[in-house]
């Protein structure tokens, strides 16, 4: 219980500083907390399905499309009028995205490896271009007017919340299970872990978490286009869980916040000479962690595994993955 | 009496027939196996005892025959659903859940054994109380199948930092914790040195007796499962040639030549 308490604090501690927050900082800089935000539950979300389940997924952005474009639509129609129930918009685009989720798994399971990658790579694109052509959803305009219901306070909510259910869930007997899958799936199937299902699950919980950053994202910005999820984007996710180290919750989080500031560093660098350096960047990097760190920046640990012996056993909610 | 004798019978198999494209890897295997014996199952390299192995977990589908454990078919069943059947096996070429610790291996199993209770994603990421209750009882269970076999000191280890002798014996922990009352064993003892092998063979009787198993056994090396096995099959290219007691599997013709080659003796 008093585990649960402490999640319930960091949400408490989420809207004090939400209330505070404009007092001393500036709205620039409040931007990116926001984004790195938005890029934790993505980026962890597309861990839990690359880094612990093992299954490639280059579409990620799919569904974080999925989830803004779906609560864009709901928040300018049905709830329109009441932005008091964004948290319901929230979780509704969550829930579509992972309906879409189900439905990219269930055929592509029986693929491995590069096969699934080309599969999922090719969902990320047709759900780029369908929204393309959609004139009620802007098309190559964009989606404007979306009312900017998202503030520190629900992104940060939603962090907490994202990192609540993976953690829990990655260290639980369904953890045990994505990682049973990751490691080796005959023999995960012959010690009698569903796999099929248990990747189905995966996929569903990731969609529904990127649905989730995607809401939020389009309540931010207020202006949608369907450039924003093309490629780059979904590689932007693996990067950070590469990055991070696949099987790191903790790692993804490093990497998200890393990633996010700075691209925002190299902006007026990207300016002035009017290159994307956004993938040089991203390539340079990936090329550094693979000489020095081929694991990511944390490997399969957590953080909680850095933190001295003492105060780890008041913290920890059980021994961690690997010890000694 | 028909009755009887298909309670006594734990693994019956029927003319079982594998073909990998033009390659017949097993033709016509019929085995029956007693309830609680120690079951040897020998043959030169690339006789098929893997992919009989195999066949009974549902790895792969057998091109013809019929498979029962239990008195229930177990043909077109996925391998987890074959494990809920009380069939568990284990890896020549190990298999472990390399990056996880030796305690996790175990729990795997024991998360999804026939007997343990379905804990959902909602109940793995509340805990709520029956969740914590279902996970102590799977710890302890996992900490005293360790113990017998004396992994229980490194249950916090990488499975892939064990020496390899016990990674053979974490595998066989790991197939015992499915729940299994029929476990396979491939090659258990290939890489290990007389001494271990000796030490494991006494602990396969051991969890026999213990936990009132049928255990089929693969060994290509005759000696080492003369000692232990109540009655022994062997194959052949893929063929059924002898079955008997270790007496008189050693004194067969057939046996000996397979071995050995045309024209040599024993
Ligand atoms: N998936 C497969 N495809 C084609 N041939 C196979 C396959 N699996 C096994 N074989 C062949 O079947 C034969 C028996 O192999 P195996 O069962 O592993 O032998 P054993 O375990 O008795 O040493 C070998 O010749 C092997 O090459
Ligand atoms: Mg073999």
């Amino acid at each position: 219980m008093s585990r649960l308490l402490a999640w319930v604090l960091a949400l408490v501690f989420v809207w004090i500083v939400n209330n505070q927050i404009h007092h001393f900082i500036d709205p620039y800089i409040l931007s990116i907390v926001i984004f790195a935000g938005i890029n934790i539950i993505f980026a962890t979300s597309l861990n839990l399905i690359s880094g612990f389940t093992g299954q490639f997924s280059m579409g990620h952005a799919g569904f974080m499309a999925i989830g803004a474009y779906v609560s864009a639509l709901l928040s300018t129609s049905f709830f329109a009028s009441f932005p008091q129930l964004f948290f319901v918009v929230i979780f509704l685009s969550g829930c579509i995205a992972a309906v879409f989720g189900y439905i990219v798994a269930l055929p592509s399971l029986r693929l491995r490896g590069d096969y699934l990658a080309i599969v999922t790579l090719g969902f990320g694109e047709i759900i780029r271009v369908i929204i393309l052509n959609i004139n009620s959803l802007g098309g190559a305009r964009g989606m404007t007017d979306i009312p900017p219901l998202s503030s520190f306070g629900w992104v940060y909510t939603g962090v907490v919340a994202a990192l609540f259910m993976l953690w829990r869930l990655t260290r639980s007997s369904q953890g045990r299970a994505f990682l049973a899958v990751r490691e080796d799936e005959i023999a995960a199937s012959s010690m009698g872990v569903p796999t099929t299902h248990v990747k189905l699950q995966a996929f569903v919980i990731g969609a529904f978490l990127a649905g989730v950053a995607g809401s939020l994202f389009a309540h931010y910005l207020s202006y949608l286009n369907p450039q924003t999820f093309d490629l780059n984007k979904s590689f932007e996710a693996i990067i950070m869980v590469v990055l991070g180290g696949m099987g790191s919750i903790s790692g993804s989080v490093i990497a998200a916040v890393f990633l996010t500031v700075i691209r925002e560093l190299l902006r007026p660098l990207q300016d002035m000479i009017g290159i994307d350096l956004r993938m040089i960047l991203y390539s340079l990097l990936l090329i550094l962690v693979m000489i020095l760190r081929p694991k990511g920046l944390l490997g399969t640990k957590e953080w909680i595994d850095f933190v001295p012996r003492w105060p780890k056993k008041v913290l920890r909610q059980r021994r961690p993955l690997h010890e000694g | 009496m028909s009755l009887f004798f298909q309670e006594s019978v734990a693994l019956k198999v029927e003319k079982l027939t594998m073909q990998f494209g033009w390659f017949k890897a097993l033709t016509d295997v019929s085995l029956s196996i007693k309830k609680n014996n120690i079951f040897g199952l020998i043959g030169p390299n690339g006789a098929g005892k893997t992919t009989l192995f195999n066949l009974l977990t549902g790895v792969y589908q057998p091109t013809s025959g019929s498979v029962e454990a239990f008195g229930k078919t177990l043909l077109g069943l996925k391998p987890h659903e074959i494990t809920r059947r009380f069939v568990a096996r284990t890896f020549q070429n190990i298999r472990l859940f390399k990056e996880l610790s030796v305690l996790d291996n175990v729990l795997i199993s024991l998360d999804h054994s026939s007997t343990s209770k379905y804990r959902g994603i909602l109940s793995s990421m509340m805990q709520f109380k029956s969740y914590r209750k279902t996970e102590r009882l799977h710890r302890d269970r996992a900490n005293h199948l360790l113990e017998i076999f004396n992994l229980h000191h490194r249950r916090h280890r990488r499975a892939c930092d064990l020496p390899y002798g016990d990674q053979r014996k974490l595998e066989i922990v790991r197939a015992l914790a499915t729940g299994a009352k029929l476990l396979l064993l491939d090659e258990p003892a290939a890489g290990l040195n007389i001494k271990e092998t000796q030490e494991l063979m006494c602990m396969v009787q051991l969890i026999r007796d213990q936990f009132d198993l049928t255990i089929l056994l693969i060994e290509h090396d005759m000696k080492l499962v003369m000692g232990v096995c109540e009655r022994i099959a062997v194959l052949d290219y893929g063929c059924h040639i002898a079955e008997g007691t270790p007496l008189e599997i050693q004194k067969n013709e057939r046996v000996i030549e397979a071995y050995l080659g045309k024209g040599a003796h024993a």
